[in-house]
């Protein structure tokens, strides 16, 4: 089985997995970063949502050879030093999660957002966000949120 | 391979070993959940992190320095029980809440159930919006009980009369000498009274004294779900950890014949196959392995009862059941609907259908599970809805004492009834007793619980009014045809309209399909049905459908009130703009709603767009007012998802979809521009609110449509294909 080095979250881990092995398993079963996770594994619902080189990516449909070629990696655990980044305070203040299975992955969606466009429109986000479905139905908020982050930053 | 794995499970302590092991003093907790006797609290020392929390009942437990941890006893899966429960603890202990910590409690229902399920007997359950309505009695005792010791103990401590103490904000009072004592400096001086009065209605709380219930309270857990610390059931890594999935095909209880054994247990990391009569249970070092020797399987299905089953064609068989002389199962029967009908002067009867739905809760479905190596024990770490009382089926399967099985609930990803069945934990105490002692993780990929899903029944409503020449609906029954009982039978009954005449009743069918639970279990359907049928007779009548509603629920003054809010928020009599229409409809599930709804519908392509939602509900006391917003909201685009997008159906017995590409749950870009909830003022118990608005939705939508087109659609979900075939009727 060969071995990858990964660049996530300003760390280099190592891994030995068989090729093809999505990255999602990797962040999650082997190096314990289980904050991104895993729901439709078809790229479909963007639960595993995380940045590649700044930009979201779908973690269950990342073969590991594809992303250990010095990709910069950024998962929940790393957006922020202490889980305040804008987007995570606008979460906490529109009180957004229900059971917050999916929030990390709409985190680092809308925080992809903000960094490309920072002042965005409704439709805008509503475009953006799409991808990255919510069961609990948490929208309305998750819209509140990055129209509060929007306003209340500089990205 | 796994380069540094360390144990995320909860360490240290359980509280059980701990209420057993704490400084060798011989402690005990009665069914009251009182401690008989305190803890030697001046003996801190060599004593780990967990003692040093000095317990005060065996709901709470205190620091020195004043940190309160309050033990919820329900699962969270969104709803907020996290929050509300120990609020109300809170409340009636006058506990400081910026130093409240939320834990889950032990599963022990003796002491940490409530009867609000089944009078008689202590049970833990999160299902049917219930938690808070259950546990309002029990939380505000057990937290006036606390505050009880900690008045005792301090009246003792300066030898004053109890009855001239009081408490404020975690601390006790002597109002006549000025003497004040936080909780936690009260720690060490703790003493259980002698007798412990029973705590009745009248030593709590008024209303009008809440501090906390009713206020604008962040939910507790929340922070830790923005940076991924939260921790689900799929989360849990254990050393030595093997991976397991089932292949479960999508006939359901169809049996497989394994073909290809030898090439499976070939396969890099394989460690075993386990059989079951309706699946092949896989285990491998790791997860990629695992899913790809399942990749590799190849099974030949038996034949199932689901064998030849067509959903869409059903239909029409249940229709010849509608029409049959014999009656069903009486649900209600009130006056004589025959008579209503031979005196009136218009009939209308009307067929409402609606297809199978998946749960999607968004965390598959999982469990970890390790059994002792001499079998005799086990540790299960799982999100689930249902109560330790069975501990979830696992001692059946180790055939031991269920107080030999731990249970550690994690957070749900989701419930929505699904992980109030114990499937999932059952298939891995199948597999971890085989594989002890290794913990096992088994995951349900996407596919299985898709194809492997429990689904709320399909069903079809045939629903007959009578109206007098006065205009008076004066005969309404509603007869269910579908599998699983009360699973399409729960919300036919209208307990809040006037009608003389009534009929519920429900016929079975069967069809081999597994079904459960889904959000609001019947009242999805049958609210749609009669909320539907009552505008249809409006429309027909010429009469407005709040107006019809006003008359009918007369009598029911908190429903009413409901009705006349909404109407005013939603400005239901004002003008709506070109080519939309509103649409009411009124939902109760514990609590009392009425949703009224704004929709537009594309001509061309048939797809209907909802603009606005309101809501106006009665749901008694609300503890958490911005939780019950967001339950509402939830529940509107849950709704919302349900009747415009969500399918299942069956061919030949086979479940036809497998992942979200071929079964959708509404995103973002579909949202209302406003869902907008007002709560109505009540001193009543509180009442469940997370099953409400999601079957406001079918009719309130439906409702709009013929206000807007003049055209029905009876048939959920409102598929663009079945929205242009309702345009061109
Ligand atoms: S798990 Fe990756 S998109 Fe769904
Ligand atoms: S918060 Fe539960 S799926 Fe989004």
């Amino acid at each position: 089985m060969p071995t990858y080095s990964l660049r996530i979250n300003t760390e280099i881990y190592e891994v030995t997995v068989p090729e093809g092995t999505p990255l999602l398993w990797v962040l999650r079963e082997h190096l314990e970063l289980t904050g991104t996770k895993y729901s439709c594994g078809i790229a479909q619902c963007g639960t595993c949502t995380i940045h590649v080189d700044g930009r979201p990516a779908k973690a269950c449909v990342l073969p590991i050879e594809g992303v250990a070629n010095g990709e910069e990696i950024k998962t929940i655990e790393g957006l922020s030093e202490s889980a305040d980044h804008p987007v995570q305070k606008a979460w906490i203040e529109e009180q957004v999660p229900q059971c917050g299975y999916c929030q990390s992955g709409q985190i680092m969606q809308a925080a992809a957002l903000l960094k490309q466009n920072p002042n965005p429109s409704r439709e805008e986000i509503k475009r953006y966000m799409s991808p990255v479905m919510c069961r609990c139905g948490t929208y309305i908020r998750i819209l509140k949120a990055i129209e509060r982050a929007s306003e209340t930053t500089n990205l | 391979m796994k380069n540094h794995l360390k144990t995320i499970p909860e360490k240290g302590f359980t509280r059980r070993e701990f209420l057993k092991s704490s400084s060798g003093v011989a402690l005990f907790i009665g069914v009251s959940g009182l401690l008989p006797q305190m803890i030697s609290c001046k003996d801190t020392k060599g004593i780990k992190e967990q003692l040093e929390k000095h317990e005060i009942t065996a709901w709470v437990q205190i620091t020195e320095d004043g940190e309160i941890t309050i033990f919820n006893p329900a699962a969270e899966m969104g709803q907020g029980s996290m929050t509300a429960l120990p609020l109300l603890f809170a409340e009636e202990m006058d506990a400081d809440w910026s130093r409240v910590k939320v834990e889950f409690s032990p599963q022990e229902s003796a002491i940490y159930g409530s009867e609000g399920w089944v009078p008689g007997s202590k049970l833990m359950f999160t299902v049917g919006s219930r938690t808070t309505k259950s546990y309002y009695p029990v939380m505000r005792k057990a937290g006036a009980e606390a505050r009880y010791i900690l008045r005792h103990s301090a009246a003792e401590l300066w030898g004053v009369p109890l009855s001239e103490t009081s408490t404020k904000n975690s601390e006790v009072i002597h109002e006549v000498s000025g003497k004040k004592l936080g909780y936690g400096e009260l720690v060490p001086h703790l003493k259980l009274p002698e007798n412990m009065p029973d705590i009745s209605e009248s030593d709590l709380k008024k209303q009008k004294d809440f501090q906390l219930v009713g206020k604008y309270i962040p939910r507790t857990e929340i922070p830790s779900k923005t940076d991924g610390s939260a921790q689900f059931a799929i989360d849990i890594l254990m050393p030595e950890m093997v991976y397991a999935v089932l292949e479960r095909g999508n006939l359901h209880g169809a049996t497989p014949t394994l073909l290809n054994e030898v090439e499976i247990l070939a396969q890099d990391g394989v460690l075993q196959l386990v059989p079951f009569d309706y699946a092949v249970g896989i285990v491998a070092k790791s997860l990629e392995q695992v899913l790809q020797a399942k990749k590799l399987l190849k099974i030949e299905w038996s034949e199932s009862q689901a064998t030849g089953f067509n959903s869409q064609e059903v239909y029409t068989s249940y229709e010849n059941i509608a029409g049959q002389g014999k009656k069903g199962r009486i649900i209600n029967e009130m006056g004589s609907v025959e008579n209503a009908a031979r005196s009136a002067s218009k009939s209308y009867t009307a067929d409402f259908k609606n297809d199978y739905v998946y749960h999607a809760q968004m965390e598959p479905l999982n469990a970890i599970i390790q059994v002792a190596e001499d079998g005799q024990s086990a540790e299960v770490w799982v999100g689930s809805q249902q109560g330790p009382d069975t501990k979830l089926g696992v001692p059946d399967i180790l055939g031991i004492a269920p107080e030999k099985v731990n249970v550690h609930l994690q957070y749900l990803g989701g419930g929505f009834g699904r992980r109030s069945m114990n499937d999932f934990v059952e298939e891995c105490a199948e597999i971890a007793k085989v594989m002890a002692p290794k913990p096992v993780k088994l995951i349900w990929t996407r596919e299985d619980d898709v194809g492997y899903g429990a689904f709320r029944p399909l069903s079809l409503q045939r629903l007959k009014a009578s109206v007098d020449n006065t205009g008076n609906i004066t005969g309404f029954s509603h007869c269910v045809i579908g599998d699983g009982g009360h699973l399409v039978a729960s919300g036919a009954r209208n307990d809040h309209y006037n009608i003389p005449n009534q009929l519920v009743e429900w016929r079975s069918a069967s069809h081999g399909v597994r079904l459960k639970h889904w959000r609001a279990v019947g009242h999805g359907p049958n609210k749609f049905a009669i909320e539907s049928m009552l505008d249809e007779i409006a429309y027909q009548q010429n009469m407005d459908p709040v107006a019809l509603r006003r008359k009918l629920m007369a009598d029911s003054p908190r429903a009413l009130a409901t009705l006349e809010k909404v109407a005013e928020i939603s400005d239901w009599n004002g003008p709506t703009k070109e080519g939309r229409a509103k649409g009411v409809s009124f939902v109760e599930h514990g609590s009392l709603g009425t949703g009224v709804c704004e929709i537009s519908v594309d001509q061309n392509t048939g797809k209907i767009k909802v603009h606005h939602f309101w809501i106006a509900l009665d749901a008694g006391i609300v503890v958490q007012p911005d939780n019950v917003k967001a339950q509402m909201e939830g529940g509107v685009i849950m709704g919302m998802s349900s009747v415009l997008k969500e399918q299942i159906t069956i061919k030949d017995g086979r479940v036809q979809q497998s992942n979200y590409h071929n079964y959708p749950l509404l995103r973002m870009e579909d949202i209302p521009d406003s869902i907008e909830t007002v709560l109505i003022d009540s001193n009543e118990i509180p009442e469940g609110v997370g099953e409400t608005a999601t079957p406001m939705v079918a009719g309130a939508i439906a409702n709009a449509f013929l206000k807007l087109t003049g055209k029905r659609l009876r048939h959920i979900p409102f598929t663009s294909e079945r929205v242009l075939a309702a345009l061109n009727s």
